[in-house]
């Protein structure tokens, strides 16, 4: 779990380094993680150009609405994951968030057939926020480590969610069709689902790349300590994240109950692993300091493709997941080239005395 | 180093660590506690629920724990050493797909099986050259292999079953010491668990890993080879794993890809509910024993006792939590006590 301490500390001081001094130095690593993310953009490029290749229709209206349908949702997770990994942190219990929240939008809508729209997502949103300040709560009122709280209320939500259904599941036509055709309709071609996860990521991008407790989510992330000496509210930033995360999973449950209209207990299991998998994929150091939402969001939409590319190549479905787990060993691979060039890079100028 | 100072541990209780006397340590120590609660559980479920206590029911309870408890073993030292491994599962699955598939092209079993262990060997050696070679974070190389190694059981043998393995390897599989509840696979893993306890408690090599999971930059310029004890022991838990692969195949006489899918969170639950510090550098394979069992025996006192077995996530998940919260909420209440006994006037 430790990784090499000088590479990484090079790795993860880049977007701290930003403010104010914009020399050389720090023009070099910003373009470097901007080739992180263009690189993938690249190979996101590229899988499609040669799926179109091979079958023209892959590029048709329907069939990227599909795509951008499947990814949204774990768009809208990745960037909820990513503010928390920025913070040297982890909440393996989206899934399970994911879950219940979708369950208890449904079960709303069995109790109050009338109720709004936007206040069901809302409710879903608020919901997953009180599941994230949970964690966040545990995590830094408590101090022990995010990996073994979240794994633990990983099992807590998801108990909590059978125990809620008794094996009960809820169907379409439990739910008001405004609601669940928001989840499948488009607008200008795209999909409603889609707006929302874009709006999210550049609300989220926004949030960690300009502002002062964004900037400071990847201080602590660079350095815990160093953020707290410098008089960081180290406890406070890392809660909000967790509530962020948490409300963000809240949001995917309520369009998960939208867009599939079929609900039981064991909604979103396994999840949190793909999407972990999507933000590492997406350039977010699994311990830290650099990375992004855009990223983190590209990630999500690449391996979203990935699946559906198999289908249009004819390529064996099963071969699937192989290749989405040889695409996370490159990913991190390739972060570990990049950060090893940036810290010889750094290396370099200060001993020319720049 | 990387991530260990990220939640602040609790203010040193060391400094009064001298005073105590060494029963009232080891009566605080965490794995002691587990070992009284798995006692308190076992007692209270035969006295209250029927069928607990019985022949049958203990050895399906000790069946059940198997894989756990096999994979659990290496994967206690790896935690120990600071590092992770996640792709326990998926090792098993690719391990039973392959056995499965091999089956079918006719080699002896005896073969097969010898086979599936060095192939689990090896997918931990791939995890092992990615993490001590490459400097990659296990975390995430452990979840890429977690997807791939799935992936290929799914290449290897598609969603179909194969099923038609000798009687008298299934039957073997099950069967227990004189006819009782103890099954032979408990035996297995028990001795390994011996095995790796005396690696672990008893060797030089067990006390570098300690030093390893405290500080990785400290030990090696001690002169641990960090890299190679760390890359030995993701083959080792490939091997184990592939071993549960084995077993898991023929106890349901059945090798599936998606055999033992997601079960590396349980895995991961059980040896840090035994006290295992997952920044590395603390822990004991007797906790861990005890935490598997702990799980398996919770899990079956509320299927016995008609709780609906989700009831267990509730339950799992709050130790886990419990295990980590409580100890440092101890620690920081007695730091505080500590320090108004000391502002007060003596």
């Amino acid at each position: 779990m430790k990784t090499g301490a000088p590479v990484a500390e090079g790795q993860q001081a880049t977007p701290t380094a930003e403010p104010a001094k914009t020399n050389g130095r720090t023009r070099f690593v910003q373009r470097l993680w901007v080739v992180r993310e263009i690189g993938i953009a690249a190979a996101l490029g590229l899988l499609v150009l040669v799926t179109a290749i091979d079958s023209p229709g892959f590029l048709s209206a329907p069939s990227i609405r599909d795509v951008l349908l499947g990814a949204s949702i774990l768009v809208i997770l990745a960037v909820g994951q990513t503010v928390v990994i920025v913070s040297r942190n982890i909440d393996l219990s989206v899934g399970s968030v994911l879950g219940l929240v979708a369950f208890a939008t449904g079960k709303l809508f069995l109790a109050a057939p009338g109720t709004p729209i936007v206040l069901a997502i809302l409710a879903g949103i608020g919901l997953g926020a009180v599941c994230g300040a949970i964690n966040g709560a545990l995590v830094a009122t408590a101090r022990v480590p995010a990996l073994v709280i979240t794994l633990g209320m990983l099992y807590v939500y998801r108990g909590v969610d059978h125990l809620w259904a008794k094996g009960q599941q809820i169907n379409a036509a439990d739910m008001p069709a405004g609601f669940l055709s928001m989840g499948t309709s488009t607008l200008l071609g795209v999909p409603v689902l889609a707006f929302i996860a874009l709006a999210v990521v550049l609300v989220a991008g926004m949030y960690l790349h300009s502002y002062r407790s964004g900037r400071e989510l990847y201080a602590i992330g660079s350095e815990p300590n160093a953020a707290r000496l410098s008089g960081i509210p180290v406890g406070r930033r890392v809660f909000g994240a967790f509530v962020v995360c948490g409300g963000m999973a809240g949001l995917a449950g309520a369009l998960y109950a939208a867009r599939f209209g079929t609900i039981d207990a064991t909604v979103g299991t396994g999840l949190e692993l793909e999407v972990v998998a999507a933000a590492v994929v997406g350039g977010v150091a699994i311990f830290g300091g650099s990375g992004s939402v855009y990223g983190a969001a590209l990630g999500a939409l690449l391996l979203t493709t990935i699946g559906t590319s198999l289908a249009v190549l004819r390529i064996d479905p099963f071969w699937q997941q192989a290749v989405v787990g040889g695409l996370i060993l490159a990913a991190i691979g390739l972060d570990r080239l990049l950060a090893l060039r940036v810290a010889n890079r750094l290396k370099g100028r200060s001993s020319h005395g720049a | 180093m990387a991530h260990d100072s990220l939640y602040a541990q609790p203010e040193a209780p060391a400094e009064r660590a001298e005073a105590h006397a060494w029963w009232r340590t080891a009566l605080t120590r965490w794995d002691t506690v587990i070992v009284v609660v798995l006692a308190a559980v076992v007692v209270v479920a035969s006295l209250s629920i029927d069928g607990f206590a019985s022949t049958g029911n203990a050895q399906f309870l000790l069946l059940d724990v198997v894989p756990i408890a096999l994979i659990a073993l290496p994967l206690t030292l790896i935690i120990i050493t600071g590092e992770i491994d996640l792709s326990v599962a998926s090792t098993l699955g690719l391990c039973s797909a392959v056995m499965g598939q091999l089956w079918l092209t006719g080699l002896p079993l005896e073969v097969i099986v010898v086979l599936v262990v060095l192939l689990g060997g090896l997918l931990g050696a791939v995890n092992g050259v990615f993490v001590t070679r490459f400097g990659l974070p296990a975390l995430a190389v452990t979840i890429g292999t977690l997807a791939a190694y799935r992936g290929l059981a799914y290449v290897v043998l598609g969603d179909r079953a194969v099923a038609d393995f000798p009687y008298d390897w299934t039957a073997a599989s099950l069967s227990t010491v004189a006819g009782g509840s103890l099954p032979w696979a408990m035996v297995m893993v028990l001795l390994l668990a011996c095995a790796f306890g005396v690696v672990l408690h008893v060797t030089p090599f067990g006390r570098k890993l300690y030093a390893m999971g405290n500080n990785a930059e400290a030990a090696s310029f001690a002169g641990v080879s960090v890299a190679t004890a760390k890359f030995w022991l993701f083959v080792t838990s490939g091997a184990v794993s592939g071993l549960a692969g084995v077993f898991w195949t023929l106890r349901f006489a059945s090798a599936r890809a998606d055999n033992a899918f997601a079960l590396e969170l349980a895995v991961v639950a059980a040896v840090l509910l035994g006290g295992v510090s997952i920044f590395g550098g603390r822990g004991a394979l007797l906790g861990v024993l005890a935490g598997v069992l702990l799980l398996g025996t919770v899990r079956n006192a509320l299927q016995l006792a008609d709780v609906s077995s989700e009831a267990l996530y509730v339950v799992t998940g709050s130790l886990l939590v419990a295990s980590v919260v409580v100890p440092n909420v101890v620690g920081m209440a007695r730091s505080w006590l500590r320090r108004r006994r000391r502002a007060a006037p003596a």
